[in-house]
């Protein structure tokens, strides 16, 4: 019964870090209708910014409470910035466009990216520091829940009922509800379109850098391209639930993560990834509108 | 006239969407050499009705039948391009041409249920092959110029101005060589003189292509002057049916156009 | 003019805020120290002041050409005109041609080499121009089939001897099939769920192929792959470098000519109809799941060609040489290129494939190149470098 408890909160633990960088891709999704491609990327470049930072504060002696906070607190900021400038370059001037056109350039755009950190940091696996500290009380279940997975799952709970708050009753929740409804409509009526798309990258890629410092700490290393497959089981959560839902996401990255945990526990380990993949299609062949989605009939 | 048997038949046709009946027990006939409106005011259901003949929608209950060529066929649950080769082609209410082909490739897509070359035809180019592509040009190209398109032949359809896309419409449509030619809003957004030109065009269709028309329109000066026939509907059922004159004297039409107080 | 400096400095300021940890700081954990690279800081300051510049003005300069050709005054460029004009077009083909065919005399056997990479990725970017450019399914997979034409030779050659020749139409032939079956799911799926799922098979192929060793031998490949025989005589490695290298010209040339004649005929505009407009194009009597399935066959058969004479130029294969990088690679040559334009492939292929090649320094930045070069396309010039241009039938009423 350990063993399933132990992939039950594994699985857990996993799921919540995909729900916070699904919300990214849901996020975005619901309001300009893109995928964004790089998204992956943005939470790859948090955990390296989470990386360097907490680098030097180690160098420099901190302890590791204060590390973990200023690391976060610098991997959302940074995180943010480069969401908030990739929607300025790469999609803003392809509004109104084909559909095909801002999802190249989303691609692109995760090619590039993922070469700059290559470069300007290392090709390789880098070790990242264990920045969350033990739980005295977590001891006596540690056989099957470790300090990692229940700080991991604390602080999702944690950022969805905020991000929840922020959503349904601040003033910026209800323009970005209004905007995801109608553009044109939300527009009309005095809300500035530009900027809530702005907001909604700068909050999707603060939460995929939460998960990007938290997956940094639980795997313990990193490189240039734990983005791309991060960022596709993410989509993956993120269309299980029913792209543009919200709830949909996490529920789609819980699904996701026990599917995982189970899959790699009970069958096999060698096809981790390709569980997540085959979810993926089976998802998008059977109910494309995902587990909470409604499915839209094209207008004529 | 109506002792022939209608082209178009359909029988008590409904179409829900969840709680909502977009179109309620409808039924219609277009009949031989015959042009038919269908007026109602907006969000009456009339372009849901237009989807669920040409097979975009699969209507809820009823039936509805096509005849070409002597044999009567339903349409129930086909798909949109099976209904286009039975005989139904249709335009949209906001323009759908292919923008980045050339406007006498737009015609020449519509001939493509007619002609039957494939990957083999298309790579080697045999005598069959070619004789099908100068076919079809030459009936393109001629369709153009019935409807005075075919100085922007090889121009880009997205470079057309919007009456003459609208036209072009028109006659992608008939490329696919139809018994009834369904027109959904022809004339929205028309200055007077193409609408005028729009008139003829219909006209001609009807007696030169021996073509029946059934058309949404809300131009009810064109609707009196081109229909043989006119249906009203009102949120999703028949209000009435009759020749334009019955119509225009129908008080319940009066009512749901003007208001109660023209009743 | 102090308004755009203006504009530019904050520019610069931001992204030199933005690159901060990544292009300054490096730390390095195991001996404790942080290194300072100050110069980059200086480089993003100034290159992102004037691309700023330069950003802007063709923002603008887009603009004004929307502009104008919203007023039907669009002009094409001295480019295009020369491409499009068969007087000129005509000999600047035949040269091309002739230095095609002489390419092994006149340089080395690397180059050569380098060259027949250079011309598979021409077939494998022309494949995939009918099912992004001419159908206009974004295709993320597509390196899938490759794989699947790589693999059937080697495999084939490995368990029953098969040679290269039977291998190269069985090859294609299984890359079809592989398309028709992967492709009848997920064809009726939107653009985009579309691009994921192919992604998502592509990938689950490839852990395939670096999972199940009793099958594919995993990670560690297949090696001693025999190379093209010529009427049965095994060529020496020059000499069957050679050979290779006017198969896949002859096989480029075959393609070009196929790709030339689809997209002019039924087929091939019942595949634009339905990228341009999907609805209007069943209301024109078009099967579209038999449309889409053809062009997905069609396009995964000449990534299976490619599979099988990449195979035997290499002489060894494994799963690494399959990745999703492979297809965004073949993505960005016929985005690069034009959708939709045979020409505009062939050149994009060559550049994107030559150019990292010869300049050396250049090759660690290539991957950068081609993201960056795929967004500032979509950006300034989603017709891309060559525009594919429709052909015009020329049609005289008179000779009724």
């Amino acid at each position: 019964m350990d063993y399933f408890f132990e992939l039950f909160f594994s699985g857990l633990s996993k799921g919540s870090i995909y729900a916070l960088i699904a919300l990214g891709y849901t996020m975005v999704y619901g309001i300009i209708e893109l995928i964004n491609f790089a998204h992956g990327e943005i939470y790859m470049i948090g955990a390296f910014t989470a990386l360097i930072i907490s680098g030097i504060l180690t160098i420099l002696g901190f302890n590791k409470i204060s590390i973990l906070i200023l690391a976060t607190i610098g991997a959302v900021i940074y995180s943010s910035a480069y969401g908030f400038t990739v929607e300025k370059i790469a999609y803003k001037p392809l509004r109104g466009s084909s559909r095909l056109s801002p999802l190249i350039s989303a691609i692109g755009m995760s090619i590039f990216l993922q070469n700059y950190v290559l470069l300007a940091q290392t090709p390789n696996f880098v070790s990242f520091p264990e920045l969350i500290p033990e739980i005295k009380w977590l001891e006596p279940y540690s056989s099957f829940l470790g300090s990692t997975d229940f700080v991991i799952i604390v602080t999702t709970a944690i950022v969805l009922v905020l991000l929840t708050i922020l959503i349904k009753f601040t003033k910026i929740g209800k323009a970005m509800r209004a905007t995801a409804q109608n553009q044109v409509m939300a527009a009309l009526v005095g809300v500035n379109v530009d900027k809530i798309i702005s907001v909604t990258f700068i909050i999707g890629s603060g939460l995929a850098a939460i998960g990007g410092v938290l997956i940094g700490s639980h795997v313990g290393q990193i490189n240039f391209y734990i983005g791309f497959i991060a960022g596709i089981k993410a989509f993956t959560a993120a269309v299980l639930g029913g792209i543009g839902s919200i709830p949909g996401a996490v529920l789609g990255g819980l699904v996701l993560g026990w599917t995982e945990s189970f899959g790699t526990g009970y069958i096999s380990s060698d096809y981790e990834d390709v569980f997540a993949f085959c979810l993926l299609v089976l998802i998008l062949i059977f109910r494309p509108a995902g587990i909470l989605g409604e499915s839209t009939q094209q207008k004529v | 006239m109506n002792k022939k048997e209608p082209i178009l038949d359909v029988k008590n046709i409904s179409m829900h969407f969840g709680g909502l009946k977009a179109v309620d027990k409808l039924s219609l006939q277009v009949y031989p050499d015959e042009i038919v409106a269908l007026i109602g005011p907006n969000g009456a259901g009339k372009t849901t009705f237009f989807n669920c003949i040409t097979g975009i929608y699969e209507p809820t209950l009823g039936d509805v039948f096509v005849l070409r060529d002597g044999k009567k066929r339903r349409l129930n649950g086909l798909k949109p391009n099976k209904v286009t080769e039975l005989g139904l082609a249709r335009t949209f209410q906001n323009i759908r041409i292919f923008s980045n082909m050339t406007v006498l490739e737009n015609v020449m897509v519509g001939r493509h249920c007619r002609t039957k070359s494939w990957v083999i035809g298309a790579i080697l180019r045999d005598k069959k092959t070619r004789q099908e592509e100068i076919e079809t040009i030459e009936y393109s190209y001629n369709l153009l110029e019935k409807l005075d398109l075919h100085k922007f032949a090889n121009e880009m359809a997205k470079n057309l101005p919007y009456g003459a896309q609208k036209k072009l419409e028109i006659a992608r449509a008939l490329a696919t060589d139809p018994v009834l030619l369904l027109l959904d809003e022809p004339a929205a957004g028309l200055n007077p003189q193409e609408t005028s030109e729009l008139k003829d065009i219909i006209n001609k269709i009807k007696e030169e292509e021996k073509i029946s028309i059934l058309l949404i329109e809300h131009d009810m000066k064109l609707v009196m002057n081109i229909s043989d026939r006119v249906y009203v509907m009102e949120s999703g059922r028949l209000l009435a049916q009759g020749t334009p004159r019955e119509i225009s004297q129908n008080p319940e039409v009066i009512k749901a156009y003007l208001g109660e107080e023209h009743a | 003019m102090f308004e755009e400096i203006k504009k530019s400095l904050k520019v610069s300021i931001w992204f030199m805020f933005l690159t901060f940890p990544i292009m300054v700081i490096k730390v390095n954990l195991t001996d404790k120290v942080i290194i300072w690279r100050w110069k980059n800081l200086i480089l993003v300051g100034i290159g992102s002041f004037f691309l700023s510049f330069i950003w802007r003005y063709l923002l603008e300069r887009k603009a004004k050409k929307a502009k104008k050709e919203e007023m039907g005054i669009g002009q094409t460029s001295i480019f295009l005109k020369i491409f499009n004009n068969p007087k000129y077009a005509k000999p600047l083909y035949i040269i091309f041609l002739l230095f095609i065919l002489a390419f092994p005399f006149i340089f080395s056997m690397y180059q050569t080499n380098i060259m027949i990479s250079a011309l598979i990725y021409v077939m494998l970017g022309l494949g995939l121009n009918i099912v992004v450019g001419l159908a206009g399914l974004l295709d993320l997979g597509y390196v899938a089939f490759y794989a699947v034409g790589a693999y059937s030779y080697a495999l084939l050659n490995y368990h029953f001897h098969i040679n290269f020749w039977l291998a190269l139409p069985i090859g294609g032939l299984l890359a079809a099939i592989f398309g028709i079956v992967l492709g009848f799911p997920v064809l009726r799926l939107r653009g985009d769920y579309l691009a994921i799922v192919t992604l998502g098979f592509g990938e689950i192929i490839r852990l395939i192929l670096e999972n199940w060793d009793e099958f594919s031998f995993g990670p560690s490949g297949i090696s001693n792959i025999p190379r093209p025989s010529l009427f049965g005589i095994n060529l020496g490695v020059k000499e069957s470098t050679i050979f290779i290298y006017y198969l896949i010209v002859f096989m480029s040339i075959i393609t070009i000519f196929v790709v030339n004649r689809l997209q002019n005929s039924r087929l091939g505009r019942a595949w634009i109809a339905l990228r341009e407009d999907e609805i209007a194009c069943q209301a024109m009597g078009i099967d579209k799941t038999k449309t889409k399935l053809t062009a997905f066959a069609l396009g995964a058969t000449w990534a299976g060609f490619g599979g099988v004479i990449f195979a035997a130029k290499t002489t060894f294969i494994n799963p690494a040489s399959f990745t999703f990088l492979e297809s965004a690679i073949i993505l960005s040559i016929v985005v690069l290129g034009g959708m939709g334009s045979i020409q505009g492939v062939i050149l994009a292929a060559l550049i994107m494939i030559l150019l990292p090649e010869y300049l050396r320094a250049f090759s660690d930045y290539r991957m950068l190149i081609f993201g960056a070069s795929m967004v500032l396309m979509m950006v300034f010039r989603p017709e891309g470098l060559i525009p594919s241009s429709r052909r015009k039938y020329e049609y005289d009423p008179t000779k009724r």
